[in-house]
């Protein structure tokens, strides 16, 4: 057993009191409490967490600090020195990011005769998409429509949405899922074909489909699986660094071979760009679900050739990531394990929260209890977490339960010796998902011609407030909008663009202008988790 | 040496390391920083498959970075590229069947059911039994079994018989969704609809209202019963 004598103190108090609380009926919060603990606990109300953007097409608009310095940075290119004479590939459609919406639009785009080229900056496929667990939504029941599907998304989204995104989300929605099936998808389905489709958080009808708890990844690996099937060329560990312009209009980009270090030259009559989420930029000190390179790379990008963002003063913080053990710290506990009854329980044993309010609320009260009420749970590391009741779930629905619902989710306990089936796991809120970015249209066009975003990076279609199991849907979906989109563009534009960094020098000039030091730089493309000590002794001898 | 330490041996270099950390945080303790090697860091992605050896132990024993504590007196390297074999195919020309898997992967054939890639599997995946079942033409269970399979290529780099188990996987799992899993009716259906327009109308008509319109529909929306 991994957990500290502290920790199994508490865990005593947590089991004296289960049996009370198999009955307890905990209330869910009025209006005017919900507000009151958003505006006092939710990261999202919390002014200090927020700076205003001084340069840029959305100067002016909120945005968390952590955000605000990456778009408010240099590059490492120097736009005067930069020679661009050599281009190393010259094709229609360039897709930054192997994640599921550069997938589909790679073979869209394909499918529409362009000659395209699709660059990542880790493997293919490693991405935010091959982790989702939960599902995906899709009205595709006698019982649903796509107008009941957009009744939840708005009201999801607290009705900020973009209705034209939202309309092409849920139009598109049954035919990506069928898209899917076609590729050879192994969505849970019973004997007759019918899919397997449960509630999700805010769904009014159960549309939520699923691959087991490995929906992204079984989307992911089948998706790419059919990019190399198809030979499409894509080149791995080389992040588009920079874009290119002719002035006005994208015409190419920079990549950066990440092992040579040398630098690439694409030209290209459409960019798409579906680089992902920003987890990894932690916004508020917050651990993070997603994957190592999700670091707001293209919005960096295509703010920087003026497309402007919104939304980007929302944050999605999942409720529950994991706080302990640190090798786990804050990887994704499923909202599953609360709509089977595991209890959020302070560290007397007691309930604070009924377990199934929106996922900004649950994290409010998490964040509460664990500051302002000090009712956490010390972890060696210094977090404070809650405790996650998991044997409660046994308790009410039958032994081996557990097992049989969350495989994945038990295997990673135990191989740290913890059997959730036994003993209640510790939680705290992590950053999932950035509700905001790069602002598009229905074809997924950005503000800036011949530049297209689809994916987590992209903003509007879930206001500020996307459902689960909304951005898998919004992944195939305007991936394969935006594949569409970029080729049939391609197709109209017959010479190729002049290739240029002019944008930058201006953004260079705005920044220096508001006196930004000049050791700002990004996109950031990794993080760093090296040991200060062994970073600050860095010494630099291979120029 | 500290109790809570270890010292881990990376590719041959000894590091002294906090003795809970997993692999892949151990190495960035020591002061690695990634570029290959490390994708989910949550044992969805595959992309740390590593290989080591406890110190006194013969035995080669695989993981994956991200998951795998350290111990002291490891061996390690990381195998973040495995160069398998992979067959290219329209998934649209092919029949579910033996003959196209052993067309497609003939090397199959010799597998030696030497159980290794399953003691290899840090999935705990039956890998042997899928393949065996892939070779009797039993997509199904093939598809089934190897459901869980992050393409780490752990198993692939220790067959004696050079079988890349995980493309074999995926081909079932594609075979088995495109042609034997029957299609859902009922999304055939609603694609036909939506292609009709059907709902159209509907949509154009939300599409119009205002915040406090839509709030009201929203608040008294039926909300169907759940399991
Ligand atoms: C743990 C977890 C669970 C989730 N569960 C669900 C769920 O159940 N249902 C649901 O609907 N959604 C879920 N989500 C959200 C959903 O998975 C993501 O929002 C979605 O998959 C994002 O897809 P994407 O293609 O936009 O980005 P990603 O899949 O993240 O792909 C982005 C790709 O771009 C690459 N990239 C980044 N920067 C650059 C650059 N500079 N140059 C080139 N390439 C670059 C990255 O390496 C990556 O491959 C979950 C997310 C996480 C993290
Ligand atoms: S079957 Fe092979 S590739 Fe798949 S997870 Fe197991 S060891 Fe890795
Ligand atoms: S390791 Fe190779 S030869 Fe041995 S059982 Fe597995 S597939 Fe067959
Ligand atoms: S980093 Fe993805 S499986 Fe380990």
């Amino acid at each position: 057993m991994y957990y500290t004598p502290g920790m199994l103190k508490s865990m005593k108090r947590v089991e004296a009191t289960r049996e009370f609380r198999l009955t307890q009926e905990l209330p869910l919060l009025d209006p005017v409490q919900k507000v009151d603990l958003l505006e006092n606990h939710h990261p999202d109300y919390i002014e200090d967490v927020f700076r205003e953007l001084k340069v840029g097409p959305s100067k002016g608009t909120l945005t968390p600090k952590e955000f605000a310095s990456v778009f408010e940075a240099y590059s490492a290119i120097d736009p005067e020195e930069f020679d661009l004479s050599t281009v190393d590939y010259d094709v229609d459609v360039l897709v930054v990011g192997g994640g599921g919406a550069g997938a589909s639009a790679a073979l869209v785009a394909h499918e529409h005769g362009a000659d395209v080229l699709l660059v990542t900056k880790l493997r293919f496929g490693d991405a935010n998409t091959i982790m989702a667990q939960g599902g995906i939504q899709g009205a595709d029941k006698e019982n649903d429509s796509p107008a009941i599907h957009y009744l939840d998304v708005m009201g999801g989204g607290r009705y900020f949405n973009d209705p034209d995104l939202v309309e092409a989300l849920v139009v598109d929605a049954p035919g990506a899922l069928a898209w899917l099936e076609k590729l050879g998808v192994m969505f849970d389905k019973e004997p007759d074909g019918t899919m397997v489709s449960i509630h999700g958080g805010g769904t009014s009808r159960q549309r939520m489909h699923a691959a087991r708890d490995y929906t992204g990844g079984e989307i992911m690996k089948t998706l790419r699986d059919e990019v190399q099937n198809r030979k499409i060329p894509y080149v791995e560990f080389s992040p588009a660094y920079e874009l290119l312009t002719d002035g006005k209009k994208v015409t190419g980009a920079v990549l950066h071979n990440l092992e040579t270090e040398e630098y690439l030259v694409v030209r290209a009559k459409t960019v798409i760009l579906a680089t992902g989420g920003a987890g990894r930029l932690h916004v508020d000190g917050f651990p993070t679900t997603n994957h190592y390179g999700a670091t707001a790379d293209g919005l960096v990008l295509g703010y920087r050739v003026g497309a402007p963002l919104v939304f980007m003063d929302t944050i999605q913080y999942h409720p529950t990531g994991a706080a302990y053990p640190e090798q786990l710290l804050g990887q994704l506990v499923t909202e599953k394990v609360r709509g089977l009854g595991g209890q959020l329980v302070n560290t007397d044993g007691n309930r604070f929260i009924y377990e199934l309010e929106t996922r900004d609320v649950e994290a409010a009260a998490i964040i509460r209890e664990c500051s302002e009420r000090k009712k956490g749970v010390t972890t060696p590391s210094g977090y404070s977490a809650v405790w996650l009741d998991t044997p409660i779930i046994e308790v009410l629905r039958g032994e081996g339960i557990i097992r049989k619902r969350l495989p994945a989710m038990y295997r990673q306990y135990q191989r740290f010796e913890i059997d959730m089936a036994a003993v209640p796991i510790l939680v705290y809120p992590t950053q999932h998902y950035q509700n905001g970015g790069l602002e598009i249209d229905a074809d997924t066009e950005t503000k800036i011609e011949n530049l297209y975003a689809a994916g987590e990076l992209s903003g509007g279609i879930h206001g500020r407030n996307r459902l689960m199991g909304n951005s898998l849907l919004d992944v195939v979906v305007f991936g394969r909008r935006a594949g569409k989109a970029a080729a049939e563009r391609a197709a109209t534009i017959k010479k190729s663009g002049k290739l240029s960094l002019a944008h930058l020098t201006e953004f260079h000039e705005e920044l220096e202008g508001v006196g930004v030091a000049h050791d700002r730089i990004a996109p950031m493309l990794l993080p760093d988790y090296r040991r200060s000590k062994a970073t600050e002794k860095k010494l630099v001898v291979l120029p | 040496m500290a109790e809570d330490m270890a010292t881990i041996y990376v590719m041959g270099k000894a590091y002294e390391v906090p003795k809970d950390l997993t692999i892949m945080k151990a190495m960035e303790y020591a002061g690695y920083r990634f570029l290959r090697g490390c994708g989910c860091r949550g044992a969805f992605c595959g992309a740390c498959g590593t290989v080591y050896r406890n110190v006194d132990d013969y035995r080669l024993r695989v993981g994956l970075a991200c998951q795998e504590v350290v111990q002291d007196g490891m061996y390690l390297a990381e195998i973040p590229f495995f160069p398998g074999n992979k067959a290219f195919y329209d998934i649209e020309d092919l029949e579910p069947n033996s003959e196209t898997i052993l067309k497609l992967y003939p090397e199959i054939f010799r597998c030696l059911a030497c159980n290794t890639c399953t003691k290899a599997c840090p999935q705990d995946i039956e890998v042997m039994e899928y393949i065996q079942a892939a070779l009797r033409g039993d997509i199904a269970k093939a598809a089934d079994l190897s459901f869980d399979c992050l393409l780490c290529g752990l198993c692939a780099a220790r067959c004696p018989a050079e079988i890349v188990q995980y493309n074999v996987a995926l081909l079932c799992r594609r075979l088995y969704s495109r042609y034997i899993a029957p299609k859902a009716a009922h999304l055939e259906n609603r694609v036909e609809e939506v292609r009709e327009g059907k709902y159209d109308k509907e949509l154009a008509d939300l599409k119009k209202m205002n915040e406090r319109q839509l709030a009201k529909l929203y608040d008294s929306r039926d909300i169907e019963p759940g399991d």
